[in-house]
């Protein structure tokens, strides 16, 4: 369990003070994949690495395990980061060692120095876990940025950790790329139990790997919960952004005549019916698609859509009385701007 | 002037003069730079690992007033003229080897000339290491030493490497200029014989080795620093 609580960082640079973060309040639970998500510069790599103490909170306290992390002393948060570890956006490897060196070096810096052999055997199994041991005498700059962060990952989990915090590790790879490492840290997160962080600034990295999702914005905690209610019921204005990102400037490029319906899916079924060529269908109404924005998360629809509507109110009210009646959809008419 | 440089007897006395001087010549000063340049490394690469963890932003500061009279210092030898310094530190080499003139006596001078210069050339080289894998490592629990021993150190090698090769071509050149307290080596030969004797076949014989020197010192330097770098790709 991680407990961060009124947590506070303030940064003194040469045009005054910059709060990085503003009575910052949350907890994790063991074994769950916590995605916090928020803009750059919303404070999200402040927050990660107060949870680690690598950045010492102005005021607050994270406590992880009844461990109050800010009151442990050089040493014993040196013993203590070797059960939180972390990955970053540029893998970090030592670019001079091959990869077993690396995934041996937290073991060698933990101070197993003489057990070289176990330290290599241990190493083996790990880039076993990631699927790179046939990469074990090469070099980082040998390898692609893909298998760079598998390596990395086998080294953060050397030494056993029950947290893993994850820095915008997939934020340097393509989509194919991320999608395995993100399938990676779930498969370890099963296996082990681990309590996985992700700070992103990916909607689709929280949507395909993690269980809750806190939004960051401007040092604050805009809103938390679980991915799905979170995505399909944004209440703050940060998190509005996040998920309907066309936000009004589609809304207001609307065709003249038409009238517009947002229509969110709040985790429909994938496999029901086809709703908007149904509408059409059984009730006559045709709807012009100005912006579509859905995704599958386990087999349940997310997303948001646009309707252009031709015709009056009364069209309009039908058509959403048509479509709210589908379980876990919303509709609602939305104004034009201009 | 010229009939007299090549003429028969200059040339011949020239010949033995190499054949008798020379190897002996090319060894001390060899043997001198090399000592010279290890000593002057190992006071001057911890120092230079000192300027860079002490910072206040570093992995261990150190108290300010400590850093600024380190940096005082150093920044002072390396404005002593070498020549000036040689005569400076009589004292001390006195004090070491118990003689201020000859070949054992001019490595002192040598390394004192040598350890600032080369504790900023380390200087460079650590902070070249990229801060977010010094990052990693503290995230990983480790030690502000382990930091240094673990990942400072061994990611910057083909860097030190180097700036250790153009510190030897350095201490090349002073080394052959210490020629002039007795320091033994083809500097000595070049001054005795050029300056003082007018034989100016001998000297230019002599700068010619000199040359040779600091390019074999050069491209093997260069070789290592490429062999050592593990982030050019395609390396068995």
């Amino acid at each position: 369990m991680i407990e961060i609580k009124n947590l506070s960082k303030t940064f003194r640079t040469a045009e005054g003070e910059v709060e990085a973060l503003k009575n910052v309040s949350l907890s994790i639970a063991d074994g769950d994949i916590f995605g916090i998500i928020g803009m750059s510069g919303a404070g999200k790599s402040t927050l990660v690495r107060t949870i680690n103490m690598l950045e010492r909170p102005t005021e607050g306290s994270v406590v992880i395990d009844g461990v109050d992390m800010g009151a442990l002393s050089d040493k014993e948060l040196r013993a203590k980061r070797r059960e939180i570890t972390m990955i970053f956006q540029g893998f970090n490897l030592l670019m001079q060692k091959t990869c077993l060196d690396n995934v041996c070096f937290p073991l060698k810096l933990s101070g197993l120095r003489g057990e070289k052999k176990w330290r290599e055997k241990r190493a083996m199994e790990l880039l076993e876990t990631v699927g790179l041991a046939d990469k074990a005498k090469a070099y980082p700059a040998q390898l692609s940025g893909g298998q760079q962060q598998r390596v990395a990952i086998a080294r953060a989990l050397a030494t056993n950790p029950k947290v893993l915090l994850c820095d915008e590790a997939t934020s340097a790879l393509d989509p194919t790329t991320t999608a395995s490492i993100l399938d990676l840290i779930r498969t370890i997160n099963e296996k082990t139990g681990i309590t996985v962080i992700i700070i992103t600034h990916q909607m689709s990295v929280v949507e395909s790997a993690c269980r809750h999702v806190a939004i960051l914005d401007g040092g604050v905690i805009a809103e938390r919960g679980e991915v799905g209610e979170v995505f399909s019921h944004p209440k703050s204005a940060a998190a509005k952004r996040l998920v309907y990102p066309e936000g009004d400037a589609a809304v207001s490029a609307a065709v003249p005549g038409e009238r517009t319906i947002r229509v969110v899916f709040n985790g429909r079924e994938a496999t029901a019916t086809p709703l908007i060529a149904h509408m059409a269908a059984e009730k006559g109404i045709e709807a012009n698609i100005s912006y579509a924005s859905t995704k599958t998360i386990e087999g349940r629809e997310y997303g948001s859509m646009l309707l252009g509507i031709r015709g009056g109110g009364e069209t309009v009210r039908a058509a959403i009385e048509y479509l709210t009646k589908s379980p876990d959809v919303l509709a609602e008419e939305v104004e034009p701007d201009v | 002037m010229f009939e007299k440089l090549f003429a028969p007897e200059v040339l011949e006395e020239a010949g033995m003069i190499i054949r008798t001087q020379f190897p002996l010549a090319i060894w001390e000063t060899v043997y001198v730079t090399i000592l010279s340049t290890a000593f002057a490394i190992v006071i001057g690469l911890p120092l230079g690992v000192i300027l860079v963890v002490g910072e206040k932003n570093g992995i261990r500061p150190l108290p300010a007033w400590l850093m600024r009279t380190l940096n005082v210092v150093i920044n002072l030898l390396r404005s002593v003229p070498f020549l000036i310094l040689m005569v400076l530190v009589f004292p001390l080499t006195r004090l070491i080897v118990g003689t201020v003139v000859g070949t054992v006596a001019s490595i002192v001078p040598l390394v004192i000339a040598a350890f600032p210069f080369i504790a900023r050339l380390a200087e460079g080289s650590l902070r070249e290491v990229n801060p977010n894998t010094i990052e990693m490592a503290q995230s990983l629990g480790a030690s502000p030493m382990q930091i240094i021993t673990q990942v400072m150190i061994p990611e910057s090698v083909p860097s030190l490497i180097s700036n250790a090769t153009i510190a030897i071509t350095t201490i090349l050149g002073y080394s052959a200029m210490s020629g002039i307290i007795g320091g033994g080596g083809l500097g000595k030969i070049a001054m005795n014989y050029g300056y003082y004797r007018y034989k100016y076949l001998i000297m230019v014989a002599a700068v010619v080795l000199l040359i040779v020197l600091v390019q074999a010192f050069q491209s093997i330097g260069t070789r290592l620093a490429v062999k050592s770098d593990k982030r050019l790709k395609n390396q068995g």
